[in-house]
């Protein structure tokens, strides 16, 4: 009776899956066409991976994407893990009310908190370009770097902080050499999660990058409008290939660990 | 140790950065171009009703979709191994690396009226079928986009199940589909919603998907926004205060959910 | 050698808001001393403890250290070391590494630091565990680390936190052994704080028992349990039969409607009194040559006694034996005069105190709660 269920199961996984694959096999088929056709296959060409690579306006705005990324990332990382700490540290109704204030950039529609930032900026008179792109990136990462520290500085155990003030640290050695090692990885997500997040924003920056300033995002919403442009299945294609190696690397360097873990969970055993 | 001050940067920056820019959207959507307060704003969107309705309903029924789609391989993937389930999760994940923009324009391609999907049909003299530029063309895309959102909060719910606690259920001479219905979705309810939530959220306020599948022939409240701010109807205080009717249908959907959720937790309890 | 005073608390108070934590405690600790802060949870122990460490500054009054002030001073300006009491390893850092840490923070050389180290693991008998992580070790052997880790620094004293409350019965035994054996070979101050006055009689060479905030007694082990001061300490110590009394006059006091001779003086003429009679004094004997007659109601067997309830009418007493007494048995009870343990009635404050400590419902700092949730309340 088990049989015939669990083929149901696995047919209706595969078929799950080929409907989230078939568009992007696809479009990495057609990246290879070497016509301008997305519908008809006439022949193998590296030509738009060739235009995509001499097309100064798409480096450029990958350039920008990826500063943009990095600026962003790392301010918000650092002024989220600090937020975390602080608020550790506030009792608890404090705590919590700063807590349900942060998700609100979370659950509000990306597109009001690209418009409300574009009001901000057009009221200050900022111009818009790189620096309006980061202060909105920054403020949509921070609530994710809050949420990936927060959990580990509840683990951390309260005495190691005054168990390493006991052993002769002053208040902030003790939380370079003991705090933050623990909350470490915390911090890694963070900073990861906002990298990705802002290289992938296209609805707030929309909003607060002005017409000169194109990220990558950007630049491909200018793209598809234009509607015939094979470079962007290049593009796709290659970002799709980099995830992919990026994402089996990190999953083989666990396989390869596991059995580290195993190990240690036998000898703690035993003891 | 007084940390709390750790968290004022961030708790500066969110006032400049999210209290400032949201109190502007509702400071815009009450006054006119003159300065003067005004609920016209208000009134003139009453203009909209149809648009704001059938934003809401499409996204309902990408929602819906995405729930009937997810619940299900959720629950398969969940009662896989280990090691096959975090596999699963990866490709299932795989997708979302690639930005939303690129994998909604490789759906243009495939819709077309010449494109693949109508070569496909035509291959079995059927069709051709208009498919692009219509509103399944954009609730399809909503599901493709979102379909994640829904799936990881629901499996990741399910996970965590006491595998005990169903072998329970079915000791006590319950059913399987009695233990679907009194246990399991009861039980997973607190990752349906964050799911709905996940979904419903972007679906409802899209300007992009309903632009590029539904090729302008229909708008949807974001594309109202959009035109509002950046486009030739530039008016940002209508704008902001369709943006509230936005956030406004949006918080009408999270309490929804959450009374659900609370209820359905309370006869769960009951169970 | 053991008259010079180390340590001094003077006239300490501890408010966390509107919560005294504690109230007015004044204690002189001398060198080379192994002393024991015992009392229930909440009772201000830890705090105590806190304050020495250099984690809770007081409210009011001063701390000295070798005659010096030492308020406000922060913790690593002291010369203590603490063993917390789930141990506070550092989980990034291996056995080695979490030893050493002390000794890199005060720059000692390398070649003297690995010295040290081996020196210390000897003593706690964890030679060979230098590259283990702390995950892989069991409770017993994290303890030894968090004692190891704090001893190398040579403290004049050292704190421990209830350092045993994790292990199982028959680890703590050892290790109070062990405890004992460290202190002396080591030459130091040991400040102890326990729930489990057990440990604390095993271990100390003085006891201090605290409730709500207040020190009750301060004496040595047999003192405390011999002589303690009041129905508090009595109860905390050991299962007592702790009686409503009225002192006659000096050695003559009236138990349970008996008059009986007694071996204390100094109270007031008919002045009530609480009379503390423990299980394992009391003699059996025949109904009819006895001071008490009473039916066994109850017996028990504790491995190297039995432990019986007697039903003499007014009051029901716990009596240990040594023989069997079947239940419904009348047995006769004596206690001679030096058995006999007067004690002044507790001031109101004390018994409110107590009340509201088995009502469950001291308010309490997060600090103390920490005690609060330890093991003893389960």
């Amino acid at each position: 009776m088990k049989k015939p269920l669990s083929k149901l199961a696995t047919g209706y996984t595969g078929i799950v899956l080929l409907f989230l694959y078939v568009p992007i096999v696809i479009m990495i088929v057609f990246s290879f066409n070497s016509t301008k056709s997305r519908s008809h296959w006439t022949g193998f060409s590296l030509r738009w991976y060739h235009q995509l690579f001499n097309n100064e306006e798409i480096l450029r705005a990958l350039m920008a994407t990826l500063t943009v990324a990095a600026v962003s990332a790392v301010v918000a990382t650092l002024l989220g893990t600090l937020a975390a700490i602080g608020i550790q540290g506030m009792r608890r109704r404090s705590k919590s009310a700063t807590l349900n204030f942060t998700y609100i950039p979370i659950v509000s529609p990306e597109i009001i908190l690209g418009v409300s930032l574009m009001l901000l900026f057009v009221l200050f008179n900022f111009k818009f370009g790189m620096l309006t792109l980061i202060l909105a990136h920054i403020t949509f990462n921070l609530p994710y770097v809050i949420l990936c520290v927060m959990p580990k500085l509840r683990q951390v155990d309260k005495y190691i902080f005054e168990a390493a003030l006991d052993l002769g640290c002053t208040a902030k050695k003790a939380f370079i050499k003991v705090i933050l090692p623990e909350i470490m990885p915390g911090i890694i997500t963070g900073f990861l999660m906002s990298l990705t997040f802002s290289l992938d924003d296209f609805n707030v920056s929309y909003f607060v990058s002005g017409d000169k300033f194109q990220t990558l995002p950007i630049l491909i919403y200018s793209m598809t409008r234009r509607r015939i442009s094979p470079e962007i299945n290049a593009l796709s294609t290659i970002i799709f290939v980099v995830v992919l190696l990026i994402l089996i690397a990190v999953n083989l360097k666990d396989i390869r660990k596991m059995p580290a873990k195993k190990e240690v969970r036998r000898s703690a055993k035993q003891n | 140790m007084k940390t709390k001050a750790a968290a004022t940067p961030y708790l500066l920056w969110s006032v400049l950065f999210i209290v400032i820019p949201f109190a502007l959207v509702a400071v815009f959507a009450l006054h006119d171009a003159d300065g003067n307060f005004t609920l016209r704003n208000f009134v003139d969107s009453v203009g909209y009703a149809p648009v704001i309705f059938n934003s809401i309903w499409l996204a309902m029924i990408a929602t819906a979709i995405c729930l009937v789609v997810a619940y299900p391989l959720a629950y398969i993937i969940s009662r896989y191994a280990p090691r096959r389930q975090g596999t699963m999760i990866m490709l299932i994940v795989l997708p979302m690396w690639i930005n939303f923009l690129l994998r909604t324009y490789a759906w243009m391609t495939l819709l077309e009226n010449n494109g693949l999907l109508n070569q496909f049909f035509g291959f079995f003299g059927l069709g051709p079928f208009s498919m692009i530029n219509t509103e399944g063309a954009v609730v399809l895309g909503m599901v493709y986009n979102y379909l994640p959102f829904m799936l990881l909060p629901i499996y990741s719910v399910i996970v965590k199940f006491d595998n005990s606690l169903l072998e329970a259920a079915g000791d006590l001479g319950a059913g399987p589909l009695y233990v679907m219905r009194r246990v399991i979705i009861p039980l997973s309810l607190p990752g349906i919603t964050t799911g709905i939530t996940m979904v419903f959220v972007p679906s409802v306020s899209t300007f992009v998907i309903s632009r590029m599948l539904g090729g302008g022939s229909f708008m949807l409240i974001g594309d109202i926004i959009e035109m509002e701010f950046l486009g030739n109807a530039y008016n940002p205080y209508l704008g902001s205060a369709i943006s509230m009717v936005l956030m406004a249908i949006i918080l009408v959907c999270m309490a929804l959910t959450d009374i659900f959720r609370d209820t359905e937790e309370k006869e769960g309890l009951l169970l | 050698m053991q008259n010079n005073i180390l340590i001094s608390l003077r006239d300490i108070f501890v408010q966390f808001d509107d919560d005294i934590i504690l109230d007015g405690i004044n204690l002189d600790i001398r060198d080379k001393e192994f002393v024991t802060l015992l009392g229930p949870s909440g009772c201000g122990k830890t705090t105590t403890l806190r304050i020495i460490g250099g984690f809770v500054n007081p409210t009011e009054g001063n701390i000295f250290f070798d005659g010096k002030n030492i308020n406000g001073v922060p913790p690593y300006k002291r010369q203590v070391n603490t063993v917390f009491q789930r141990y506070a390893l550092f989980p990034h850092l291996n056995v080695y590494e979490n030893v050493e840490f002390g000794l890199k923070i005060s720059n000692v050389p390398k070649e003297e630091r690995k010295k040290r180290i081996k020196e210390m693991l000897e003593l706690v008998n964890l030679k060979g565990f230098e590259l283990r992580r702390i995950a892989q070790l069991s409770g017993g052997q994290q303890q030894r680390v968090a004692i190891a880790r704090a001893l190398v620094n040579h403290p004049r004293v050292l704190l421990l936190d209830e350092p045993l409350g994790a292990l199982d019965l028959k680890l703590r035994k050892e290790m109070q052994i062990e405890l004992k054996r460290i202190q002396q070979q080591m030459n130091i101050t040991f400040l102890y704080v326990t729930h489990d006055q057990e440990e604390a009689l095993t271990m100390s060479d003085r006891v201090i028992v605290m409730n709500a905030g207040k020190i009750l007694q301060d004496g040595s082990p047999t003192d405390i349990y011999n002589e303690p001061v009041n129905a508090f300490v009595a109860d905390f110590i050991g299962e007592s039969n702790i009686l409503e009394g009225i002192m006659h006059e000096d050695f003559v006091v009236e138990v349970c409607g008996k008059v009986l001779p007694c071996v204390d003086k100094g109270f007031g003429k008919n002045q009530p009194v609480d009379v503390v009679i423990r299980p394992e004094d009391w003699d059996i004997g025949k109904p009819e040559d006895s001071q008490f007659v009473g039916v066994v109601e109850s017996t028990v067997f504790k491995g190297v006694h039995f432990e019986n309830i007697v039903d003499i009418g007014v009051e029901k007493l716990m009596v240990h034996t040594t023989q069997q007494h079947n239940p419904g048995s009348r047995i006769g009870l004596s206690v001679i005069p030096e058995y006999i343990h007067i004690m002044n009635k507790m001031d109101e404050d004390e018994s409110f105190a107590l009340t509201a400590l088995e009502a469950d419902s001291i308010p309490i700092d997060e600090d103390e709660l920490e005690d609060y949730t330890s093991p003893e309340f389960e």
